[in-house]
C-alpha cells in the first residue's frame, strides 16, 4: 500500500510555509541594519549617546579667559572646587562670552548647601557654620570672597 | 509647576515613608492587570476542553467547542492590553523581530504564536473542516466561500480523511495541554522572574499563575455555557455543571494550598523585604487580598462547592448557585492579579515607603480602556459563535 | 477530463508557489541568520571599563551633581525624574532609620531630626551602578537598553518601545519614562561627555570629590588604587547584579 498522507498536511504545511515566509521576509526589512553588530542592539545606537550637547564645558575651559579666578582659587579651600559647581552649566557663556550666560550666585541659603551645620556631613569633609548665629541677616559674600573665602573683604 | 504632572504631585502627597523618587508613578497599571487576566482565560478554557477531549470526559461534551472558541476569542485580544500600555505602541513589531532571548517578556511572543496558531486555530480547524466543507456547500452567496477559504480548500470529507481529522485533532490537543500550561506558566514567569522585586520574585509564581488560570477559565466557560443555553432557550444541564463544579472545586483546593504554600514559605523565612510586605497586605492590599481573592474568591466558593458535592439541593437554586460562584471565582481570580500587578509596585525598592495608586479613567492606560479589552472577546466570542455554531455541527460517526 | 485539468493547473501553482515561498524563505533567511544569533559582546581591551566609587564620607548633600545631571541631560525639573539622586539616611537612637531626599537633594538638606536624638546619619548618592550583569538589560524584550563596549549601560531612545519592564527589573529606582520622549530613560555616565574626555556632569561640579569614576582595566589607575586602599562594597549584593558602582564607607542600612 502507498504510503497515505492525509490532504490535510500538505495544505497546511503550504500555510505555514507561506506564513513563515512572509514573517521572515519582513523581518528582512524592519530588522535596523546596524542591529547585532556588537551585541543585541543597534550598534548605530551607541553614536546616537554621543551626540547630545555638553552644557557643562569643564573648567579647563573656563581658565582660559579668567586665568586671574584660577590663579585666586589655587591659593585658598576652594582650589579643588570647579567653576560650574557654583556658577551653573557654562557652555553657553563660554560661547557667547555674556555675563547674562552665566549663573552668579549669591545669598545664605546657597552658600547653606554646603556650609550649613547638619549631623550627615562630617568635620573634615567641609567647614560647616550655624546659619542661625553665624552674622544673621548678612550675605555671605559681604565678608568672604567666594573664589577666596579666608581673604576677607573687611 | 506643569499642570501636567498634577496627578504626580497627588501621588507625592499621598506616598508613605520613603520611596525612591523614581518610583512615584506606577509603570503597570490596571490594563497589565487585565491582561494576565485574559492569558489565565484562555489557558484555563482551553485545558478544560482538553480534559473532555484527553480523558474522553463525555459529560462535558456541550461545553467542549464553548471551550475552545472562548479561549480563541480571548487569546485574539490577550496582547492588546500588553501593546496599549506601551509608550510607543507603533514599535511593538520589535518583540517580534529582534526577540531578546533573555527577556521573557521577548519569548512570549513566540509562545503566544505557537499557541494561537499551532495549537487553537488547528485544533479548531481540525473539528470544525468537516462541518465547514458541508456548511460551504449548503449555503450560498458570500458564506459558501467563506465557508471555502476557511477549509483551505481541503474538501475531502472521505471516512479516512475525517479520521485524520480525528487523528491529528488529537495530537494537537496532547502538544496543547502542556502549550497551554507554558502560555499561562510563562506569564508567571514574567513577574516570577524580576529578583529585584520580592513580592513577585518566587519560583512558585508561575505555577500559581496557571492554576489560577485554570480555576478562572474554567469559571468562565461555566457561566459562558450557563448564558449561552439560556440565550438559545435550551435547559442548563446540570450534570454538566455538577461535573464542571467538580473539576473546579479540586482546581480551587490545588491552587488555595499552593498560594497557601508560598505565603507560609514567605513568613517563615521572613527575608529582608518581610516588614515592608506584611505591612502592605495588611494596609494597602487587605480588601482585595483577604475579602476579594481570598473570602470571595477562594474560601466561600470552596465551602459551597464541598457542600454541593455532598447534599442534595433543589435544581434552579444550584444552577443559580453554580452561576454566582462563577462570577465569584471570576472576581477572586482578578483580584489575584491586582494583588500581584498592583500590589508588587505599591511598595517601595528601599523597602521603606509606599506609594499610591489611582486608576484613571480615560486615555491608553485608563480605566474604560481596560473594561473594553475585557469585553471585546465577548464580542469576538459571539461573531465565532454565530460564524461557527457548535449547535449546528456535524456530528462524528464513530 | 475538466477536472483532469483542474487538477493539473492546481499542482502546477502550488508547485509555483511553493518555489516563491521556498526562495523568500530562502532569502530572508540568508540575512536574518547573521542576526538570529546575534554576536557576541567583543571584549575590546583597548577601551576602557568603566566603574565608579562613591564614597560617603565625602559627601556633603549640597545637591550639586542632581543639578548638574538634570542641567547636562535635559531632564524634567519636576521631582519625579532622577538620573541621581541624594538621600540622607539618620539612624535614631532608638534604632528606627529615617530616610529623606526632597526634590532629589537638589535644593540641599536640612537637619530634619534633632541632634540630640540621633544615632548617626550620613548622605548616599544614588546613580544608576552599571551593572554587569544588569537585570534591566536581561530582561529589555527588544534590545533598546545594552551594555556599551566600555561597560556603560544606554538606551536606544529610537528603539525602545515603553513597555517599562526595565523599570521594574532596576533594583536600585534607576530608571524611569522619560515624560516627554516617552522612552526609557537613565544615568548613561554621561557618555556623550565621556566620549569627549570629559568628566561626567555630576562628577565635574562634586565640590568634594565623592565621586569617582574610572577604568578598572587599568590597574594602575586612580580608580583600581582607590578600590585597592578601601574597604567597598555594592548596593545589594545578594542580587548579584555585578554592579559596579562601590560604595566607600556604606552603611548596612541603606538599601
Amino acid at each position: 500500500m502507498k504510503f497515505y498522507i492525509p490532504p490535510q498536511i500538505p495544505r497546511l504545511a503550504i500555510a505555514f510555509a507561506i506564513f513563515i515566509s512572509l514573517f521572515l521576509l519582513l523581518r528582512h526589512f524592519l530588522v535596523p541594519d546596524t542591529f547585532g553588530k556588537y551585541g543585541h542592539y543597534r550598534a548605530a545606537s551607541l553614536i546616537d549617546n554621543e551626540q547630545p550637547e555638553i552644557h557643562y564645558s569643564g573648567q579647563e575651559a573656563c581658565f582660559k579667559c579668567h586665568q586671574n579666578i584660577e590663579d585666586k582659587k589655587a591659593q585658598d579651600v576652594h582650589s579643588e572646587i570647579h567653576c560650574e559647581t557654583c556658577h551653573g552649566p557654562g557652555e553657553k557663556h563660554v560661547i557667547s562670552s555674556k555675563a547674562e550666560d552665566i549663573f552668579k550666585p549669591s545669598g545664605r541659603e546657597f552658600c547653606g548647601k554646603c556650609h550649613a551645620l547638619n549631623a550627615a556631613k562630617l568635620k573634615s569633609a567641609v567647614f560647616q557654620i550655624d546659619l542661625e548665629k553665624h552674622n544673621v541677616g548678612k550675605n555671605c559674600i559681604e565678608c568672604h570672597n567666594p573664589h577666596q573665602p579666608w581673604e576677607m573683604k573687611k | 509647576m506643569d499642570p501636567h504632572f498634577q496627578h504626580l504631585y497627588d501621588i507625592l502627597a499621598h506616598s508613605q515613608g520613603y520611596i525612591f523618587p523614581n518610583e512615584i508613578d506606577l509603570q503597570w497599571g490596571i490594563l497589565i492587570v487585565v491582561y494576565p487576566f485574559i492569558t489565565g482565560l484562555v489557558a484555563g478554557a482551553f485545558i478544560l476542553a482538553s480534559l473532555e477531549r484527553v480523558f474522553k470526559v463525555k459529560i462535558l461534551k456541550p461545553t467542549y467547542q464553548i471551550a475552545l472558541l472562548t479561549a480563541l476569542s480571548f487569546l485574539l485580544v490577550a496582547t492588546m492590553p500588553l501593546i496599549s500600555h506601551l509608550s510607543q505602541p507603533q514599535r511593538a513589531y520589535e518583540i517580534m523581530i529582534t526577540p531578546h532571548s533573555s527577556s521573557a517578556m521577548a519569548i512570549f511572543g513566540f509562545v503566544y504564536l505557537w499557541y494561537l496558531m499551532v495549537v487553537l486555530l488547528l485544533e479548531i480547524w481540525f473539528d470544525y473542516r468537516h462541518s465547514m466543507v458541508v456548511w460551504s456547500n449548503e449555503k450560498t452567496g458570500i458564506m459558501k466561500w467563506v465557508y471555502k477559504v476557511l477549509t483551505l480548500g481541503v474538501s475531502d470529507i472521505s471516512p479516512r480523511t475525517l479520521r485524520w481529522d480525528r487523528k491529528l485533532g488529537y495530537i494537537i490537543t496532547v502538544v496543547g495541554i502542556p502549550s497551554a500550561f507554558i502560555l499561562h506558566g510563562y506569564v508567571g514567569f514574567i513577574f516570577g522572574s524580576i529578583k529585584a522585586n520580592p513580592w513577585w520574585s518566587t519560583p512558585l509564581m508561575p505555577i500559581i499563575f496557571l492554576f489560577s488560570a485554570m480555576v478562572s477559565g474554567i469559571s468562565m466557560v461555566m457561566l459562558l455555557y450557563m448564558i449561552i443555553s439560556y440565550f438559545r432557550k435550551k435547559s442548563i444541564e446540570l450534570n454538566v455543571l455538577d461535573s464542571i463544579g467538580k473539576f473546579l472545586f479540586f482546581v480551587l483546593i490545588l491552587d488555595f494550598t499552593l498560594e497557601g504554600l508560598d505565603q507560609i514559605q514567605r513568613i517563615y523565612e521572613a527575608e529582608e523585604s518581610f516588614e515592608i510586605i506584611k505591612l502592605l497586605v495588611s494596609s494597602k492590599l487587605y480588601l482585595t487580598l483577604f475579602v476579594s481573592q481570598g473570602l470571595i474568591g477562594t474560601i466561600i466558593p470552596l465551602i459551597t462547592l464541598a457542600f454541593l458535592q455532598f447534599y442534595k439541593y433543589q435544581i434552579k437554586l444550584k444552577k443559580t448557585i453554580y452561576f454566582i460562584i462563577g462570577i465569584f471565582v471570576l472576581i477572586g481570580v482578578y483580584s489575584m492579579r491586582w494583588n500581584v500587578v498592583i500590589g508588587g509596585q505599591l511598595f517601595s525598592k528601599s523597602f521603606s515607603g509606599f506609594t499610591s495608586f489611582k486608576v484613571g479613567l480615560i486615555g491608553l492606560d485608563g480605566t474604560l480602556m481596560a473594561v473594553f479589552w475585557i469585553l471585546l472577546p465577548f464580542a469576538i466570542l459571539a461573531f465565532l459563535l454565530w460564524l461557527l455554531p457548535p449547535w449546528k455541527m456535524i456530528p462524528e460517526e464513530d | 477530463m475538466g477536472n483532469e485539468k483542474i487538477r493539473i493547473s492546481r499542482r502546477k501553482f502550488l508547485k509555483n508557489a511553493t518555489m516563491v515561498a521556498g526562495a523568500a524563505f530562502g532569502y530572508a533567511w540568508l540575512k536574518s541568520s547573521q542576526v538570529l544569533l546575534f554576536a557576541a559582546e567583543p571584549k575590546d581591551e583597548s577601551l576602557p571599563w568603566y566603574g565608579i566609587v562613591i564614597d560617603i564620607q565625602k559627601c556633603i548633600g549640597c545637591g550639586s551633581c542632581a543639578k548638574a545631571c538634570k542641567n547636562e541631560n535635559d531632564v524634567p525639573k519636576e521631582p519625579f525624574f532622577f538620573r541621581t539622586w541624594i538621600e540622607q539616611y539618620t539612624v535614631k537612637n532608638d534604632g528606627s532609620v529615617n530616610i529623606v531626599s526632597p526634590n532629589g537633594g537638589i535644593d540641599g538638606f536640612v537637619q530634619t531630626v534633632p541632634t540630640e536624638e540621633i544615632f548617626k546619619s550620613f548622605f548616599v548618592p544614588k546613580m544608576c551602578n552599571h551593572c554587569a550583569k544588569s537585570p534591566c538589560i536581561q530582561v529589555c524584550p527588544v534590545g533598546a537598553t545594552y551594555d556599551s563596549p566600555e561597560g556603560v549601560v544606554l538606551i536606544d531612545e529610537k528603539y525602545c518601545i515603553g513597555c517599562r519592564y526595565c523599570v521594574q527589573a532596576c533594583p536600585y529606582g534607576c530608571r524611569f519614562i522619560h515624560p516627554v520622549k516617552k522612552v526609557a530613560n537613565k544615568c548613561t555616565l554621561c557618555y556623550h561627555r565621556l566620549k569627549k574626555g570629559l568628566a561626567p556632569a555630576c562628577m565635574e561640579v562634586c565640590p568634594t570629590g565623592a565621586r569617582m569614576y574610572g577604568n578598572l582595566r587599568d590597574k594602575n589607575g586612580e580608580l583600581v588604587k582607590f578600590l585597592k586602599e578601601h574597604t567597598t562594597q555594592v548596593l545589594r549584593p545578594h542580587l548579584n547584579t555585578g554592579s559596579k558602582l562601590y560604595y566607600n564607607a556604606l552603611s548596612s542600612e541603606v538599601r
